[in-house]
């Protein structure tokens, strides 16, 4: 994959020699895809604007990347450098990489979310690296008076072969700055790649073991004062009342706020404004529906067999399939709303001044968070700047800005510079949930076994479109009928961590599984029957690539000997979502009558791997994700207010549960097409298809843990 | 509010504070030791975990008053250069994701190969139970536990 590509020179801005004599790049490369289209149907934004990317050499040779996106754990510190690097030739222990602030003028999508970050960037950076490259090569041959041609670069230096002729990246990056910029660059063919694709380690390793401050958390500021903010406990209420007066006389406390729905206590540390918030004395009205997790359960009911839908997709004639099938198959399938939990609670710095405003914080969405700030001030952006901290976590959570604006309009109020700090409690109250969802799908079989007929009816609290109505086995079945219902609640849902694919997955793997059961088939051969159907004879659009899923089903199965273990029961799963493609194999043993997961075999297929130690991460941390909360996983409503409020009651995944993960990966040379996400959706599939294999039971609940078949005692 | 001396990483320092302030938050808004993270606060997630002589406590619910003459270390003093066979083995496996919770993960570990230079994996596990890591980089975590256990006396 060699390939030329066009750099404008009217987009190449700002080039120019530091004081200091290195090399300063500043990139703005990608003019011609400004407009990028929407990456995934899943992801939650996408940024029109331009994007530029940075870096410079020093004269000693080290190479300073600023990494323009949100890190919380994706190690996009490290692969997005790695991209830069590998097009440079650049010595790596040379590489120092900085987070950058946001500067939508820089950079174009500096966010994290929908996995997204290297598809959108992967042809800007190599692009910025190769230009880079290209530059110090024309410097050296100038100065040895070469033909350019005749030079290479290799691990941060220029070489002249025939001479024997070597000047490092450091000692050219001067000359280099005043070299035109080339109007297109020619990138390495992938068999030439030194970085890309190898195990590179984070480059923060370092600075995370030594417990450096790294987290919005560790951020602190003379004179900073401290606020924790009380919101209504239950959602559908708001303030009636606020009696303060106990806390604003207990040590450390500064003053007590009352602004919208929140009443801040303002001090000078973090447990004395927490001792003083539990001394409020605070009335709550109702200010909507008050919901409980019953009132839920009922409704699933009542919307499925009744509620006006949403159509989302129709193919063929489904009431003459069902009505001429040989077998109907039927089933339900339930989720509850989950809690993102990230390891570092909600919390962000603000400043708000005469001249502007200074937020500091860890926010997966720095743009949007700047301009909800902008609006709810009446401050243009451009007076306000924000930096960013490592995230302890986000899985969707900090896709939101509440708490970025809240801290803000406090700052405002008190004018002074506050952080604000959420209790693991507030987290977990505080909204933005994954939502609750039930799905009815109902499969056409004829006397063959082949599904003529397809239908899912999905409805979701605060959900939007709880379906994903173009995924497989869309275009494989010529009748169907997907379509879904919303109820408005007023407790607050949001992005996790593949939003709605991370339980679709598990219900319609589930049911494909029950279809192939009933028809007699092998799930395996069940859903290669079908995509070979998709392929010859499609039914409507196929927004899937079916050659990419039929390679990760079939290369699963061989990597597990699918079909062949007598003392384990297999389980199947594949899922498309964002861009990309992961197939799993779970095995399970019964140890004391209860099904035990011993180990999950999963084949992505993501396109290029950029970092492979980071990306055996995210499969392995993702399929561990999905599995702990298809087991454990569960929030419930009493009355508008959250039952579980911490770790004590709300459980998540710890050591002694996580079973042996076997990942691969294809090798296709695609480009990137995303890997933060897409292997967690297939796990539930595969543990509930592997735990009826076992037992006979079907997991049609998360949490699992919850239904009988790990009740039964031994 | 009292004046209570600590010994941390070697140190003496003091903090004016309540006798019921929380070791974690003396540590992190009295002394600037960031290092030992908030989670949970309940003592259910780990990521505050220091050693009080050695032995590993959940600062976010060990009160100040009770720190008394013992000798408390935290992520910053745990090694002077980074060098801990934990840090290193940490890199060395590529351990972490997010991150925040790895100070609290290493301190847990370096209780247990204090105590137990040479642990078998079901006491690995069994102590690093103990402790959430939200990304799930468990895996990696057991393995550089165990991998230090083979470097440490």
């Amino acid at each position: 994959m060699s390939a030329t590509h066009t750099t404008s020179r009217r987009n190449f801005l700002k080039l120019s020699a530091l004081t200091s004599g290195g090399l300063v790049l500043g990139f703005n490369l990608f003019g011609t895809d400004a407009k990028a289209k929407v990456i995934t149907p899943d992801a939650p934004f996408e940024g029109d604007v331009v994007f530029n990317s940075y870096l410079s050499i020093a004269n000693d040779g080290t190479i300073t990347i600023f990494s323009p996106n949100p890190e919380l754990g994706q190690n996009i510190m490290t692969s997005f450098p790695m991209i830069v690097a590998e097009e440079l030739d650049a010595d790596w222990t040379k590489v120092k990489v900085i987070q950058a602030p946001l500067d939508t003028n820089k950079f174009e999508r500096q966010q994290t979310g929908g996995s997204g970050a290297i598809p959108h960037s992967w042809k800007r950076l190599r692009v910025a690296g190769a230009t880079a490259k290209y530059m110090l090569i024309q410097a050296a041959a100038k100065r040895w008076n070469v033909e350019p041609e005749t030079c290479t670069a290799e691990n941060g230096f220029v070489i002249h072969a025939a001479s024997g002729n070597k000047l490092s990246f450091g000692e050219l990056a001067e000359d280099a700055s005043k070299i035109p910029v080339p109007a297109e660059v020619k990138l390495k063919d992938r068999k030439e790649f030194k970085l890309i694709g190898t195990a590179i380690k984070n480059v923060e390793n370092k600075n995370i073991t030594t417990g450096k401050p790294l987290f919005g958390l560790d951020f602190y500021r003379e004179g900073m004062l401290f606020a924790m903010i009380q919101r209504p406990p239950a959602f559908g209420t708001k303030i009636k009342s606020v009696d303060a007066s106990a806390a604003k006389v207990m040590p450390g406390v500064i003053d007590v706020i009352t602004f919208k729905n929140n009443v801040a206590v303002v001090g000078k540390s973090t447990w004395e404004i927490m001792k003083a918030r539990k001394t409020l004395k605070i009335e709550y009205e109702k200010d909507g529906n008050i919901e409980s997790t019953a009132d839920h359960d009922k409704l699933f009911v009542d919307l499925l067999n009744s509620g006006e839908a949403t159509l989302r997709r129709k193919d063929g004639d489904v009431d003459a399939a069902f009505k001429n099938a040989a077998k109907i198959i039927k089933a339900e399938y339930q989720c509850p709303f989950i809690a993102h939990s990230t390891m570092e609670p909600m919390n962000f710095f603000a400043h708000v001044k005469e001249d502007g405003v200074e937020l500091v914080g860890p926010t997966q969405t720095p743009a949007r968070a700047r301009e909800a700030v902008s609006k709810s001030l009446n401050i243009p952006e451009d007076k306000i700047t924000l930096q960013l901290t490592r995230l302890g976590g986000g899985f969707g959570r900090r896709l939101k800005f509440d708490y970025v604006t809240e801290a803000a309009e406090l700052s405002g109020i008190i004018k002074a510079p506050v952080k604000v700090i959420w209790s693991k409690e507030d987290d977990m109250q505080g909204g933005s949930y994954r939502p609750a969802v039930c799905y009815r799908f109902e499969a056409a079989l004829d006397t063959s076994g082949n599904m003529i007929g397809y239908k899912l009816r999905g409805v979701g609290i605060n959900a939007g479109n709880c379906t994903r109505e173009d995924n497989f086995p869309s275009g494989a079945v010529d009748n169907l009928l997907i379509e879904s219902i919303e109820h408005v609640s007023p407790i607050t849902t949001g992005a996790w961590r593949a939003p709605i694919t991370n339980f679709l997955a598990f219900a319609e793997q589930s049911f494909l599984d029950e279809v192939a059961a009933s028809a007699g088939k092998d799930p395996v051969q069940f859903r290669l029957e079908l995509l070979a159907k998709a392929k010859s004879n499609p039914v409507g659009a196929i927004k899937y690539d079916i050659s990419r899923m039929e390679t990760v089903i079939k290369t699963v199965a061989e990597k597990s000997g699918w079909g062949a273990k007598k003392d384990v029961a297999q389980g199947f799963s594949v899922y498309f979502s964002h861009m990309s493609y992961v197939a799993q194999v779970c095995e399970v043993a019964i140890q004391d009558s209860k099904p035990v997961v011993k180990k999950i075999y999963a084949v992505a297929d993501c396109g290029e791997v950029v970092n492979l130690s980071g990306a055996r991460q995210q499969v392995m941390g993702a399929i561990v994700d999905g599995f702990g909360h298809a087991m454990y996983g569960k929030l419930t409503f009493k009355e508008g207010a959250a039952e579980q409020k911490n770790y004590n009651n709300y459980r998540l995944i710890r050591m002694k549960e996580i079973p042996e993960i076997e990942p691969h990966f294809v090798d296709n040379g695609i480009d990137p097409t995303g890997l933060g996400e897409p292997a967690l959706p297939p796990t539930g599939g595969a543990v509930a298809n592997a735990i009826f294999k076992a037992t006979g039971k079907r997991l049609r609940k998360q949490p699992f843990i919850e239904e009988d078949v790990f009740k039964t005692t031994g | 509010m009292a004046i209570f001396k600590i010994q941390v990483n070697g140190k003496e320092h003091q903090a004016d504070v309540a006798a019921d302030t929380p070791l974690l938050w003396v540590l992190r808004d009295h002394l600037g030791l960031t290092g030992t993270k908030y989670g949970c606060g309940i003592a259910q997630c780990g990521a505050c975990t220091v050693h009080l002589n050695g032995t590993a406590v959940r600062s976010c619910s060990l009160p100040v008053s009770a720190v008394k003459s013992s000798a408390v270390t935290t992520i910053e003093g745990l090694s002077e250069n980074g060098d801990h066979p934990l840090q290193l083995a940490w890199d060395e496996i590529d351990v972490p994701q997010c991150g925040y919770c790895q100070a609290g993960q290493i301190m847990t570990a370096a209780a247990l190969l204090k105590k137990n230079p040479r642990p078998s994996p079901e006491e690995i596990i069994t102590t690093m139970h103990g402790n959430i890591c939200r990304c799930c980089a468990y895996h990696r975590i057991r393995e550089a536990v165990t991998l230090a256990g083979t470097k440490t006396i």
